[in-house]
């Protein structure tokens, strides 16, 4: 502490302590995006948050890896050759708790800065909209990566201690880690661009269930639909529709998965391409979005 | 610290700034206008994130279209508008904005520390800010906009929504962060009486065109007057008037003032300006208040406010004041 300069409290609230320069490192752009990063995606576990904001998250993480563990038990104590579940499959299984994080995490990421208008002082800062728009989705995407490869890793060393293949097992892990991985990165897109038309963070949760179930319920009842008259072609065509249902159908197409649309009716390799696609054109264009909406909520 | 040249930011229907060249040395610096004057338009060029349509500018000798990166490093911005989420606590948030600002963690938590203290915040920056009154949010407004040691901060319109008190503590704070900081304060209000008191030098802007930049001394220092209130009494059922033609005969230049809200709260009685011409002056004015036999309500010195520069020959001066002082709430 340097010696106190003259002291003139003013109005007895102001205490001359001695103001101190700063000379130390400052460390730019790069940082402060990767510190963002960082602190997005802690809070998206609620981390460095309330306790109360760890609640929800933790326990969806538990709900995600509970059955990964139960079907390891299984498998190891009954010796099975082989897994009674694809990793492929487990993110199909459980989209509703991946549904369920996305929609309470990314609203509590984007949101609230919007509506508490915290986003002109990160632009007030070196931190320009694209570290900025890149630091929000990269975290969102990292916390839902997290949460959706802890259980394949579950079952992958499960299925190690079950001494099944290993070569089979490492090459369907690794499947599956590419699959939750573009799930993770176009799921956080849609979450991010639906929360982010909104300041309100209630309206951001229900928006984000409602595209993902809403899309999902629609899809699922035509193709029922369609298998009912044994319209098999337009099945795969279908599944274009919904978030989840495009992850099945770039799965089974390029990562040996069987598809779990209804009749196992998944697209082949040509129609498989326009999945991906999507997909891949999905995540562009929730990146564009995004700069755009930030383009106007800046300063 | 600031230098403007020919500086112009059109829009498809209004000019925002209208070829504004000013140079603003260090200090504490005003920047008065009414609202839509073009401030914050002139903020967000200086920070470099609105490109000017024309002229050119420069903050700390940095270009702000060109370097406007290494600017905001060396820059600290205060909002007018609320910026800070309920549900973190002083503590954290302004060390997030400072690791925003390029400090490492653990500087961040020192400058954090000290900066909430300087700023008038204790035991409460641990708390959710959410439960904060408004005068402690604007002093974590200010926090997170010094933090990281800025050379400059440029504060937009910091003493919005504090009472009377709290606005005499931030304008005291605003000053100590120039003369025990060493900062340079660029601070923009549409109150003009305060920054007479905090600035160094006013700019004047009005509909984006430079309307006056001097130093404050030069604005106050013209005359001084005295406000006089008398009352009236049975012998001189107009007091006012029996004083102001005892006045004037005296010698003295006497205008009335009523109506300006500032002298006549709540329907007091018509108030004199008189010009003071000298140390006599206070003594011509005793002796005709004592020799009319007036009640003296009161005699205050009165320098004359920065609003006159906005009053135009002839109009008189409550119109303008209700002009430029009822746009608090914007």
């Amino acid at each position: 502490m340097p010696t106190e300069t003259t002291a003139a409290p003013a109005q007895g609230v102001i205490h001359n302590i001695g103001y101190r320069d700063y000379a130390g490192p400052r460390l730019g752009r790069g940082y402060a995006r990767r510190a963002l990063y960082s602190q997005s995606l802690r809070g998206a576990y609620g981390l460095g948050r309330s306790a109360r904001s760890k609640v929800l998250p933790m326990t969806l993480f538990a709900v995600m890896c509970v059955p990964a563990a139960i079907v390891v038990a299984v498998a190891v104590t009954t010796k099975m050759d082989r897994l009674p579940l694809e990793y492929t499959r487990y993110a199909i299984l459980l989209q509703a708790v991946i549904g369920l994080f996305l929609a309470a995490q990314a609203p509590q990421s984007v949101s609230r800065d919007l509506r508490f208008r915290t986003v002109p002082l990160y632009f007030s800062r070196p931190i320009e909209r694209v570290d900025y728009v890149v630091a929000k989705f990269a975290a969102l995407a990292s916390a839902l990566f997290v949460l959706t490869a802890a259980p394949l890793l579950i079952l992958y060393a499960g299925a190690l201690l079950a001494k099944m293949g290993f070569a089979a097992q490492t090459k369907a892990f690794a499947q599956g880690l590419i699959s939750v991985a573009l799930l993770s990165l176009f799921f956080a897109g849609i979450g991010l661009v639906v929360a982010a038309l909104t300041p309100r963070r209630g309206f951001g949760v229900a928006a984000v269930i409602a595209v993902l179930t809403i899309s999902y319920g629609a899809v699922s009842t035509v193709q029922g639909i369609a298998l009912a008259r044994d319209n098999t072609d337009v099945i795969a065509w279908l599944g274009l529709f919904s978030p989840i249902t495009l992850i099945d159908g770039v799965q089974t197409a390029f990562l040996s998965a069987t598809s779990a649309f209804p009749g196992g009716h998944g697209p082949g390799t040509g129609a498989g391409a326009v999945y991906l696609l999507v997909v891949l054109g999905a995540v562009a264009a929730s990146y564009g979005l995004l700069m755009a909406r930030y383009r106007k909520a800046g300063l | 610290m600031i230098a403007t040249e020919s500086l112009s930011k059109r829009f498809p229907r209004v000019t925002a700034l209208d070829r504004l060249s000013v140079d603003i040395a260090p200090g504490v610096t005003g920047l008065v206008g009414a609202n839509g004057a073009g401030k914050s338009t002139l903020i967000k060029i200086l920070l470099g994130l609105s490109p000017a349509t024309e002229g050119r500018a420069e903050v700390l000798g940095l270009d702000v279209a060109a370097e406007g990166a290494a600017i905001r490093e060396r820059v600290g911005y205060m909002p007018e508008h609320d910026c800070l989420p309920p549900d973190v606590s002083a503590t954290e948030f302004v060390v997030h904005m400072a690791r925003m600002s390029g400090l490492p963690l653990t500087a961040a938590r020192e400058r954090t520390a000290d900066t909430l203290r300087h700023v008038g915040l204790y035991e409460e920056r641990y708390r959710p800010m959410g439960g904060y009154s408004t005068g402690m949010k604007q002093r974590v407004k200010l926090a997170q906009a010094l933090v990281h040691d800025p050379r400059l901060v440029l504060l937009d319109e910091p003493t919005n929504g504090l009472d009377p008190v709290g606005r005499d503590e931030m304008l005291a704070l605003i000053r100590r962060v120039h003369t025990d900081f060493g900062i340079s304060v660029l601070v923009t209000s549409h109150l003009l009486g305060e920054l007479e008191r905090t600035c160094d030098h006013v700019v004047v802007i009005d509909g984006g065109k430079l309307l006056r930049s001097s130093a404050t001394s030069d604005f106050t220092r013209a005359t001084g007057s005295l406000a006089v209130e008398v009352t009236d009494t049975d012998a001189h059922p107009d007091g006012t008037a029996a004083l102001r033609a005892a006045l004037s005969s005296a010698g003295l230049t006497v205008q009335p003032a009523s109506g300006d809200g500032r002298f006549a709260p709540g329907g007091a009685g018509p108030v004199l300006l008189v010009d003071v011409a000298g140390d006599g002056t206070y003594d011509v004015v005793r002796d005709a208040v004592a020799g009319l036999g007036l009640g003296l309500v009161r005699m205050e010195p009165r320098r004359h406010r920065i609003a006159e520069v906005f009053r135009a020959p002839g109009t008189p001066e409550h119109n303008s004041a209700q002009k430029w002082g009822s746009s608090d709430a914007d």
